[in-house]
């Protein structure tokens, strides 16, 4: 009853001064459209780019660096002697980059519940052969059917169909820049050079464009069984396993768990990529920070406004005090001015926020760099919405409190004997 | 019957600024119910502050105030403001209605605050009370369009909502024309002398003063005479 009374008298106050109240509303639903649509739009694009990272990066990486032995076999001789040794010229013993007992491994780290999937994978340097020039490459072996569920392989393969690596025998993808410099198109037959002279033809199948041009000119992709072949080595040959977590956060520690289980290096997405994290927290910082800022302004605007009310108010104020308001009752009765404005301003800054948002994301956005991506991205992440609501209503709150304590301690008879 | 409503014990008030002034000295007289009281003296003999220590709005000074039997003196800014929504009536010398609001709205705010009825009963009073002061026609137009007689009308009628013990007016017919100061302190008479309301008036209008049943004469912040007028018989009832 109190409260619908004092709402009733802030509301045909607000009404008095309708068009002042509508700017003091626009200010804030201005900053609220401009907060949402500032944060989804920088929310996605940070998404985006640290997708093209995450999305094609393995969580964990395990392999075989080619190494001199940290125990040689002269330490073990004079273990227990007082001796330094001294050596030099030390050399790596002659071994292949590849993981001892592969099938194991990835038998043990399906069973892993921590473990979202296992990707085999095979490196081999090698040239394509062009008319009478060579040019130096990487494929990479890799198993489809994996490769695409944990990378979304498929994605970057913008022609020919990427299954067709499994299916055709002797079956290359070529990065788009390899493939433009060969003149190739997918159903043409190239000709590589293995690192061990061998020269093999293979078919192309596939283009692939992963969006940075050196990767594009440089890689490409065969099946796993292929890539022994081409190095002349054995079904259980494999240089790489990438593991994709459930939760990513754990990587570091399971990395470091993995690499003394299996005997083998390992490198977590953190420490091989550390520089997106930094990146992408700088960006939220600075929409945050400009959204904010929009949002203080708008609130010195309500201050502004209910400071002029209640000057125009004073005799209004004496009044409602002599017959029985309390100062409490004044305050309120400007705070819910404030709130009326905030609430009504938010929840409108709301909609429109969502409308531009839904707006950029319907801009077209086309680089050569992202072929999957059309328009420009944005990111509907309902805590965006919580934040900026909740601002609204804080940063209007205290934009009337104060000019509110005032009212409330303005003295009637002050007011009542100047006239 | 004849109980005091109102009770000035040893009201004694200084103003501060710029240098320290006795305005009050010991103020000491009741008022009983149904008794027509005029305040009169010079200005700034301290009748208009003694009347808002009365009302309870200015609590800055010395001895005790009771209403209604009730001593004001502990009374927290919150209860002060209770008593005076339930216990006392305003009619200032500007009408101070929101012109935001209707008459009939003017009218039931006071009463709507205090809660004590529902709104269909506060906005029926409200019509009474309009009516006994005949301006009931006017009450869906705003204070704006009102004349200055109806409108002190109206702000009669909002000291009236909530059935004060005692209501209290400064210069209530100062910026008024002969004729509705007339009609006014008609309206007064007819309150304390058909309803026992008790009435409270500030005026330099010896002739308004003359008629009420009392006359309180105030000089340099002291009461010089506080005698109730033989003629006029207080409470022809009980």
């Amino acid at each position: 009853m109190k409260a619908k009374l004092i709402y009733e008298i802030s509301l045909s106050l607000l009404m008095a001064r309708w068009k002042q109240t509508l700017v003091a509303a626009i200010g804030v639903t201005f900053s609220i459209t401009m907060f949402i649509a500032l944060l989804s739009f920088m929310s996605g694009l940070n998404d985006l780019l640290d997708g093209l990272i995450l999305n094609r990066t393995a969580h964990i990486r395990l392999y075989n660096e080619i190494k001199s032995t940290e125990n040689q076999p002269i330490t073990l001789y004079s273990k227990n002697s007082k001796q330094h040794n001294f050596i030099s010229s030390v050399k790596p013993n002659n071994q292949l980059p590849q993981i001892h007992n592969s099938a194991a491994i990835i038998n043990a780290l399906k069973k892993d519940a921590r473990v979202l999937g296992v990707a085999p994978k095979i490196l081999a340097p090698i040239f394509y052969n062009v008319s009478s020039i060579n040019l130096a490459g990487i494929v990479n072996g890799i198993d489809a059917e994996e490769e695409n569920k944990l990378f979304s392989f498929q994605d970057y393969v913008v022609e020919g169909n990427y299954m067709n690596l499994k299916n055709i025998p002797n079956s290359i993808i070529l990065g788009k820049g390899a493939a433009e410099t060969m003149l190739v198109n997918p159903g043409d037959i190239i000709q590589i050079t293995t690192s061990n002279g061998d020269q093999v033809q293979l078919k192309v199948v596939g283009i692939f464009q992963s969006g940075i041009l050196e990767i594009d000119k440089a890689q490409s992709y065969t099946s796993i069984a292929t890539a022994q072949k081409l190095l002349g080595e054995s079904n259980n040959y494999i240089t790489d396993i990438q593991i994709k977590l459930n939760d990513i956060l754990l990587s570091p520690i399971v990395a470091k768990e993995y690499q003394q289980l299996y005997d083998v290096d390992a490198i977590d997405i953190q420490t091989a990529n550390s520089q997106f994290e930094t990146g992408s927290s700088i960006r939220t910082i600075i929409s945050y920070s400009v959204g904010i800022t929009l949002l203080i302004v708008a609130g010195f605007g309500i201050y502004n406004i209910l400071n002029m009310m209640i000057y125009e108010k004073m005799d209004s104020i004496a009044i409602l005090k002599a017959t029985g308001f309390s100062g409490i009752d004044v305050k309120w009765i400007f705070i819910a001015i404030a709130l009326t404005i905030g609430i009504v301003g938010g929840l409108l800054g709301l909609l429109f926020g969502f409308g531009l948002s839904a707006l950029i994301g319907h801009l077209p956005f086309e680089t050569a760099s992202l072929p999957t991506v059309k328009t420009y991205p944005i990111n509907y992440n309902p805590a965006f919405y919580m934040i900026g609501a909740a601002f609204s209503i804080v940063t209007t709150y205290f934009a009337g409190y104060f000019p509110a304590r005032k009212a409330s301690k303005i003295d009637p008879v002050i007011i009542i004997r100047g006239k | 019957m004849n109980k005091a409503v109102l009770e000035a014990i040893h009201i004694t008030k200084y103003f501060q600024d710029p240098v320290r002034v006795q305005v009050l000295k010991d103020i000491e007289f009741s008022l009983i119910e149904g008794e027509f009281a005029s305040v009169i003296g010079k200005s700034g003999c301290g009748k208009s502050t003694l009347l808002y220590i009365l009302s309870t709005m200015d609590t800055d000074y010395e001895g005790d105030l009771k209403i209604d039997g009730v001593s004001m003196l502990q009374k927290k800014e919150v209860e002060l403001a209770q008593v005076r929504n339930e216990k006392i009536g305003f009619v200032f010398q500007f009408h101070y209605l929101l012109n935001e609001f209707t008459v009939l709205k003017n009218v039931m705010l006071p009463g709507e605050k205090a809660g004590k009825f529902s709104k269909n009963e506060i906005e029926s009073k409200a019509y009474e009370k309009l009516k006994i002061l005949g301006i009931e026609k006017e009450a869906l137009k705003k204070p704006n369009q009102l004349s200055g007689g109806e409108k002190q009308r109206v702000a009669i009628a909002r000291a009236l909502i909530n059935d004060p013990i005692i209501i209290m007016g400064d210069e209530p017919t100062g910026n008024l024309d002969k004729k509705n100061s007339e009609i006014v302190f008609d309206i007064f008479k007819e309150l304390a002398e058909v309803y026992h309301q008790a009435l409270l008036i500030v005026t330099h209008d010896i002739e308004f003063a003359a008629k009420t049943h009392r006359i309180i004469e105030m000089e340099d912040g002291r009461i010089i005479n506080k005698s109730v007028l033989p003629t006029k018989p207080i409470g022809n009832t009980g």
